[in-house]
Order: C-alpha cells, then sequence, then structure tokens
C-alpha cells in the first residue's frame, strides 16, 4: 500500500520574473523519501522553486529530473492558505483530486473518508468550509493532497497562518504520516523551529537564490513528538539553521 | 410578515400624505391622482390591468430568462482568453450604453407588433448586467484553485462546471437581480410603441388624461419588478446559504 517516493534531480534551475531573477543556477538533489525543508528569506524564490517541482512554473532554463519519470497525478500540493472549495462539503473537498482524476464515486467517497480519518477529521465530513476553524480547514486541504496517495508531496508554508498549538499538532502528524507512507516531502517554510522539528534534511537558499547556503542533515530521531521541542538536540540544528539565516539577512 | 413592516411604513406614510395633499387642494387631482382614486380604478378596470400584468409578465420573464441564460454563456465565452475579451467586450458594452426607447421603433420594425418585440427589448435592457457580473466572478476565482485544478488534469468542462461557475455565482446572482428590474423596464418600453400589457395601458390611459389608471398600471409594474427581485432573491439563498457570506445572516 505504500509507495515509496520519488527522487528529483534540480540541474541549473533559472526563473526570472520580467527583470528580476528569483532562481539562478540552482542545483539539488532530494533522495527519494526524503523529507527535505527549504528555508529561506522573503523574496528568495522558494514558493517559486515548489512551484517548478510540481510543474505549475515551468524554469526558464535548467532540468528537472524525476525518477521514476512519469508523474503525472503523483505529486500533491499543499497552498500557504486552506483554498477548500466553500460550495462544497469536507468530504466533497477531499475527494476533489479523484473525482478529476476519474475515479468512480464509491471508491472516491472510501478513500476520501479513510484520508479524512488520518487527518483526524472523521467526524467532520458533511460539515462546509465555513463551519470549521482554520486548523481544521487545513487539515481538509492536507486529506485533499494526500488522498491520491501522491509520491511526493510539496507544502509551501503550509502551517504559517495557524496558532502554535494547532501548528505543533499538525507538525507531528504530517510527520507521522511521512513515517506511514514514505512518500517525499519538501517543506517550505521560513520557521527555523518548524523546519529543524519536521525535516530530516535542511536547505538554507541565498538571499537571491542564486544557490544553497547551507546543505545540513539534520541528527534527529525518526519518530517526532512535542517533547522533541525543547531538547538541546533540536536546539543545536535551529543554531545551524539560523547561523546560516542570519547570513542571509 | 415582521420583515415586511418595515417596509410598508414608508409606504403607508407616502399614500396618507399624498391623499391629503390633493384632498386638500395643494395638488391637484388631475395631476397626482389621490390613492383612493387609483384604488378604486384597480379594482374597477381589475380584469384589464389583470390580463395586461400577465402579459407583462410573459415578455419581462422570458426576457430575463434570455438574458441570464445568454449573459452567461457570453460571459463564459469572454472568459476564455484576454484577446477574446478585447475583441468582443466592447460590443456587450453596447448593450448598456444604447437607450432602449432609441431603439423600441426600430424593434417594431424588426420583431412587428407584439410579444417579440416586447421580448427583445426586455432582452436587451436586461443582459448587459449578468455579461459584466458574471466575467468579473469567472475572471476572480481563486488563483489557487485554478492551480490545483491543473495539477489533477482537469479537463476545461470540468473546471468550468466545477469550479469557474460555482466560484462566481455570487456575483451571478448579483446580476441577475440587477437584470431583473430593468427587464420590467425594456418589456414595458416595449410594450410602449409595440405591444399590448401594462405598457400600452399607460400609454393609452396618458392620452385620456387618466392619471389615476397610470398610476394603477405603474403599481402593477413595480409589484412585478418586485416579485422578480424576490424571486432571484429565494435562488440566492437556497444556492449560496451553506458558504458565502452573502447569505449567511
Amino acid at each position: 500500500m505504500t509507495e515509496a517516493g520519488v527522487a528529483l534531480r534540480l540541474q541549473n534551475i533559472r526563473r526570472a520574473f520580467g527583470d528580476l531573477t528569483v532562481i539562478d543556477n540552482l542545483s539539488l538533489d532530494i533522495v527519494a523519501g526524503e523529507f527535505l525543508a527549504i528555508l529561506g528569506p522573503s523574496g528568495c524564490g522558494k514558493s517559486t522553486l515548489l512551484r517548478i517541482v510540481a510543474g505549475l512554473t515551468p524554469p526558464d532554463s535548467g532540468t528537472l529530473q524525476i525518477t521514476p519519470p512519469d508523474l503525472r497525478f503523483q505529486n500533491a500540493f499543499v497552498f500557504q492558505e486552506a483554498h477548500l472549495l466553500p460550495w462544497r462539503t469536507v468530504l466533497e473537498n477531499a475527494a476533489l483530486p479523484l473525482e478529476l482524476m476519474g475515479v468512480d464515486a464509491a471508491e472516491r467517497t472510501a478513500r476520501a473518508r479513510a484520508t479524512l480519518a488520518e487527518v483526524g477529521l472523521a467526524d467532520a465530513e458533511s460539515r462546509y468550509p465555513a463551519q470549521l476553524s482554520g486548523g481544521m480547514r487545513m487539515r481538509v486541504s492536507l486529506a485533499r493532497a494526500l488522498v491520491t496517495k501522491p509520491r511526493l508531496l510539496l507544502l509551501d508554508e503550509p502551517f504559517a497562518a495557524l496558532d502554535e498549538i494547532t501548528r505543533f499538532r499538525l507538525d507531528v502528524r504530517l510527520r507521522d504520516l511521512w513515517i506511514e507512507r514514505g512518500m517525499t516531502v519538501i517543506f517550505v517554510t521560513h520557521s527555523i523551529t518548524e523546519a529543524a522539528f519536521l525535516a530530516d534534511r535542511a536547505v538554507v537558499l541565498t538571499r537571491r537564490g542564486c544557490g544553497v547556503k547551507l546543505d545540513r542533515r539534520l541528527d534527529l530521531p525518526r519518530a517526532r513528538d512535542n517533547d522533541l521541542r525543547l531538547s538541546p538536540q533540536l536546539a543545536v540544528e535551529m543554531q545551524a539553521l539560523l547561523g546560516a539565516m542570519e547570513e542571509e539577512g | 410578515m415582521r420583515k415586511a413592516l418595515p417596509a410598508a411604513i414608508p409606504f403607508l406614510v407616502v399614500t396618507l400624505a399624498l391623499e391629503w395633499l390633493v384632498r386638500a387642494g395643494f395638488v391637484p387631482a388631475f395631476l397626482v391622482p389621490p390613492p383612493s382614486a387609483v384604488l378604486q380604478t384597480m379594482i374597477h378596470d381589475w380584469p384589464e390591468l389583470f390580463a395586461a400584468l400577465l402579459k407583462t409578465s410573459a415578455g419581462a420573464v422570458i426576457g430575463f430568462a434570455l438574458s441570464a441564460i445568454g449573459g452567461i454563456a457570453f460571459a463564459v465565452f469572454l472568459s476564455s482568453s484576454r484577446a477574446i475579451q478585447r475583441a468582443f467586450y466592447p460590443y456587450a458594452v453596447f448593450f448598456q450604453t444604447v437607450p432602449i426607447i432609441a431603439i423600441a421603433p426600430l424593434l417594431v420594425i424588426w420583431f412587428g407588433y407584439g410579444m417579440r418585440t416586447v421580448v427583445a427589448s426586455a432582452f436587451i435592457a436586461s443582459i448587459f448586467p449578468v455579461i459584466a457580473n458574471t466575467l468579473s466572478g469567472i475572471l476572480s476565482t481563486d488563483p489557487a484553485l485554478r492551480d490545483l485544478f491543473r495539477l489533477y488534469g482537469a479537463t476545461s468542462s470540468a473546471t468550468l462546471w466545477k469550479l469557474r461557475i460555482p466560484a462566481a455565482m455570487p456575483q451571478i446572482l448579483t446580476g441577475l437581480r440587477i437584470a431583473g428590474g430593468l427587464a420590467v423596464i425594456g418589456a414595458i418600453v416595449g410594450e410602449f410603441l409595440g405591444g399590448q400589457g401594462l405598457g400600452s395601458v399607460v400609454d393609452i390611459a396618458r392620452t385620456q388624461q387618466r392619471t389615476d389608471k397610470v398610476f394603477a398600471a405603474v403599481l402593477l409594474a413595480s409589484v412585478l419588478g418586485l416579485a422578480l427581485f424576490g424571486f432571484i432573491n429565494i435562488v440566492s439563498r437556497l444556492a449560496l446559504r451553506r458558504w458565502h457570506a452573502s447569505e449567511q445572516n
């Protein structure tokens, strides 16, 4: 049931918007099944990089190689806000990707229900987004991304707008889901704490996205819970990331 | 009933004031009939007025329905590309700027005396707000959701029916609300020159200096406009109450 994640190789990626070059000559290798956090100052091209990987924005030059190569419907994207369809119930929102891919109604309902249960929303399936809290909406958004069993999950500062306790809970849930499913995860954030807590590897981009400032493997346990947040191990990793960020800030 | 009360008070006050002004001799009765005379005419001429109301209703409702269908379809067409918008939107604006009273004689020449002229007049008078509001609703669809649909390979018809039309629904309904009143005006203008209904009743009564009958017919026309408005409000309530702030008290 668990499908392995995909591996990615980005080579000499460049992307400009008009005169503004946001990514220049960026190369990065991502191992299959890795949990990678991408950090960087605002405007450094993190989100653009994620959109290039998702196929939503084409790079001006450079190559993106994905192994195994057919990425059609294997990736999923979680945006900065939940971006649900407000006229649909939670269940219909979670089932949307399957619906668009042409999966029949009975199967997509069953799969959407199972995925909602995984994010702790089994009881909310017939509610509408307007009736949910911000944290619950983000859970629906996460379920919508996971419902296709993606082999690559891309998240663009997904929990930034949530209160801290909700964010802590969702961090732990996301980490557990990653362990259960073995997909490749790329998590873009500007929060050092969140990057260190979630990822196995953190990459800090330079101010103008021209390159990788720091590429660090995080020496932390595989299974993580909120106790880790106060541990000295996490503090060491955060300090390393903070140092690199400060030099770029 | 309680909701209708605030609207009934100004009506009663104006009616009573008017009655008093005419009876006391401040306003001559041949210019403004006393409301009691209008009521008498309404009762006395009810068969004629009611038949006229039915005809006007038919013309206005058919014209409105054509505007709704045609306006939404045309806006969908316009939304398909910027070039198409540039090429055709100016001609849509024509419908708004053309003085309906000035082209009504032409409509009579084209469509002859009768219902077809009335429907055409109601249609021309009411289509523009449907086009403009639908287009603006479709064009302001959340870009993240458009990306999401693209990510899962949604066909353009799936994107239209599952995303763009529902997302534009609040604005479509605003357009229809405006169009309802304009369709009644358009129908009456059409009847002035080439039809039978409240418009022709007004026209004939005017030449006979029967201001009481003019007022009775105008009153019925506004009741028709209100009914159409109320109908669209009910549709709006049913369509949006689950998800849109405008219908959630």
